[in-house]
């Protein structure tokens, strides 16, 4: 028996409401820096480790239920405040203005590195952090029973959403974000403090990243090896929707949440092809993905 | 070694012929207490996931297993017949190496065991794959090779060795063993659904399942089959799909993380209430999930393992050595260590034996371990199949009850299956064998 549409159209929302959070940042990351960020996956495993840290703590000190949801955004704050310093300026800096390709690989190399931070910090035994995934109880949709949760996060995704687009576009310190997204030079020349804006977008992209583990944490078993499914998918997204382009990763969620969707309820074996045809054709007519513009080859 | 270079000192203080003479006296001596090999060490490599998915799960627990074991019988403090110091006398020296990195890796680390570190044997190998990769090499290599976990029956089905060994029994014994239980317990199964990892393990445990079901319930009708990607973590979609066409059971060998996930997220949604789940390979995710483990789930453990494992003094005592060492019972990949390590003692000390005291070669390795049966925390364990190098053992099933004032997960219903029910005989292929109608199975309940 085949799923309603209504399943369908509410199982690929809440997928894709997930992907766009951590979607969000590596395309902003690139935008900014121009960095095809290896170790997002790694900030978002964080998350779901300082998570799993903080609502523990929260429970200790016998915080009300809700508070766990404020425990979970605040080691979303802490992974970005402790983490973005240390890679961005500890290490990624050294390397700007180099081939593309050796940034690829650095970021690569914290990615493992990372890895092993986690089990060196945590250990290799599985946390877990149920208790906020029974916060917004359950609703019943047709046949089907569905957590809360699962729609509070598609709440979540479009605030997070709504924030980033309004910090960019209505505040100056977007539009100074914007200014060196489009010219570095000009905009440094203008006297834009080019590296603290570097610091500043790579900080928020880590944060999204860490906040997407954050809030998936109650829906899994937190333990080593949960940073590399999500950041392959969200590669998608971004190529999909254009790198570096909000209302792309936004879209490229949607559609590869719908598509993912579709195929689980209609053809199971096609749940991995159908987000990578669906990459395959934007890419065929449109290279550098839906929402990014054809920029000028500087000379 | 202590006493060549004792002799060496003596030789340059100037006392070269009453040194040599006092050496070789010792030595004579030495000789006549106790075996010639009793200075030497037995190098194993042990070869599991340190990091990645599979770690938490399978590789760490082995390794840990490994390592309590190991000292266990350097210290001679095993129970008979595994109570001789090391490996009959010869202290064991364990090299332990991470599985992560993918069969390319595996195979040249594991030439690097055999030609750097010069080990004895190496024992090893969670991921089918790797299996797979690294046979032939052993074989090439002419060294010892003990696969101690992977569970493709393809490795001794499709290819044939005289230095590599299984000492588990592969996965086709996993899926009969439950389509058997259902059978045994009279489990309504009208209609079943699947839901297992897109590779090769998740492949072939779907495959064995819907062989051994069309046998044992040929009216049964499949209804969903989904196949999430290794690692997906989110299930909300599988799961909205398992209950948009109820069926009576849904079968699954999802593992680790992934069963994790699945548990936490299919749970609150009421799918364990809307179908009798089975879980092919669940034991290891009880202590962790507690509570969260739904009651009534049918489970597997792929052996006799863990709460299921069959009480004797061997299994009471590997039980407290685990548990006293790591503060938690030892589950299915540990036990399946233990039962590697067991076999590899007995079989250095039947092979040296036979060397006249000497430390073994491959060879005469091999020839110890082929058709060698013995006995392990989770029963006897016979190398019955592949011409004496793949394991049969006895398995067991049963289903899940959350015990609040012991605040585990308990086993109850526990059906158990004589090895020779849910294994192939040693002339039949595994996927002919249950398309045949498991000719010669003995002692099916």
């Amino acid at each position: 028996m085949t799923a309603a549409p209504l399943t369908i159209l509410i199982d690929g929302l809440t997928y894709a409401s997930w992907l766009f959070i951590v979607a969000l940042g590596l395309t902003l990351v690139f935008g900014v820096l121009k960095i095809l960020n290896i170790a997002h996956g790694s900030f978002y495993a964080l998350g779901a480790y300082a998570a799993a840290s903080f609502v523990g703590w929260a429970a200790t000190m016998q915080w009300a239920p809700w508070l766990s949801l404020v425990a979970m955004l605040l080691a979303a704050v802490a992974v970005a405040a402790v983490v973005a310093p240390l890679t961005e300026r500890g290490l990624l800096r050294f390397f700007y203005g180099r081939d593309e390709v050796l940034l690829v690989l650095v970021t690569y190399a914290m990615f493992l590195i990372l890895e092993d931070v986690t089990k060196l910090v945590w250990g290799a035994n599985p946390y877990y952090v149920s208790e906020p995934y029974a916060l917004f109880g359950s609703v019943d949709v047709g046949r089907q029973t569905y957590v809360g949760y699962e729609f509070a996060l598609v709440g979540l995704a479009v605030i997070v959403g709504l924030a980033v687009w309004w910090g960019l576009n209505r505040t100056r310190q977007g539009k100074i974000v914007l200014a060196v997204i489009h010219s570095p030079e000009v905009a440094s020349s203008m006297g834009v403090n080019v590296s603290r804006v570097y610091m500043l977008a790579f900080s928020i992209g880590i944060f999204l990243a860490a906040l997407g583990g954050a809030f998936t944490a109650p829906m899994i078993s937190v333990q080593p090896g949960v940073s590399v499914g999500v950041i392959i998918v969200s590669f998608a997204v971004v190529i999909i929707g254009g790198l570096g382009s909000i209302e792309g990763a936004a879209i490229g969620a949607l559609i590869v949440g719908l598509a993912r969707s579709l195929a689980v309820h209609v053809m199971p074996v096609a749940e991995l092809f159908s987000i990578y045809v669906v990459m395959a054709v934007v890419l065929m007519f449109r290279p550098e993905g839906l929402f990014q513009r054809v920029q000028a080859r500087k000379i | 070694m202590a006493t060549q270079s004792g002799s060496k000192q003596t030789k340059r203080h100037g006392a070269a012929l009453r040194g040599v003479a006092s050496a070789a006296a010792l030595c004579a001596i030495g000789a006549m207490s106790s075996p010639a090999h009793a200075q030497e060490t037995f190098k194993v490599g042990i070869v599991s996931f340190l990091s990645g998915q599979a770690a938490e799960s399978f590789g760490i627990p082995a390794v840990n297993g490994a390592k309590v074991l190991v000292d266990a019988f350097n210290k001679g403090a095993a129970p008979a017949p595994y109570n001789k110091t090391g490996f009959g006398g010869m202290k064991i020296e364990a090299v332990y190496l991470d599985e992560a990195g993918g069969a390319t890796k595996q195979v040249q680390e594991l030439r690097n065991l055999y030609d750097r570190e010069k080990v004895d044997a190496v024992v090893g190998y969670v991921s089918s794959g790797d299996c797979l990769a690294v046979a032939p090499v052993a074989e090439e290599m002419k060294r010892f090779l003990i696969l101690y976990d992977c569970g493709t029956p393809r490795v001794f089905e499709d290819g044939k060795f005289n230095y590599v060994f299984r000492t588990a029994a592969h996965a086709t014994m996993d899926n009969v063993a439950l389509v058997r239980y259902l059978k045994a317990k009279n489990v309504k199964a009208n209609t079943y659904n699947m839901i297992n990892q897109d590779y090769a393990w998740g492949q072939d445990s779907k495959k064995d399942f819907t062989l051994s079901m069309e046998q044992l319930f040929p009216a049964s009708k499949l209804g969903q089959d989904q196949l999430p990607k290794f690692g997906a973590g989110q299930y909300g979609t599988e799961i909205s799909a398992l209950m948009s066409s109820p069926a009576d059971i849904t079968h699954s060998s999802l593992w680790g993380g992934d069963l994790q996930a699945f548990i936490l997220q299919a749970g609150p949604r009421g799918l364990f209430k809307r179908t009798q789940m089975m879980l092919s390979a669940g034991d290891h995710v009880l202590p962790g999930l507690g509570d969260k483990m739904p009651d009534g789930v049918i489970l597997g453990a792929r052996g006799a393992y863990g709460l299921m494992s069959p009480k004797s003094p061997l299994n009471d005592w590997w039980w407290d050595l685990y548990s006293k060492a790591y503060n938690v019972y030892p589950v299915q990949a540990p036990y399946r260590m233990a039962q590697a390590l067991l076999g590899l003692k007995l079989v250095v000390e039947k092979a040296t034996a036979a060397n006249g005291g000497k430390k073994p070669s491959p060879e005469q390795l091999a020839a110890a371990l082929k058709d060698m049966e013995w006995d392990s925390p989770a029963g006897k364990i016979k190398m019955a199949l592949a011409d004496g190098h793949q394991a049969i053992q006895d398995t067991a099933i049963g289903k899940t009850r959350y015990d609040a004032a012991k605040k585990m997960v308990m086993i109850d219903d526990i059906q158990r299956f004589p090895a020779e029910c849910v294994n192939p005989p040693a002339n039949m292929k595994s996927e002919e064998w249950i398309k045949a109608g498991f000719p010669g199975a003995k002692g099916c309940p």
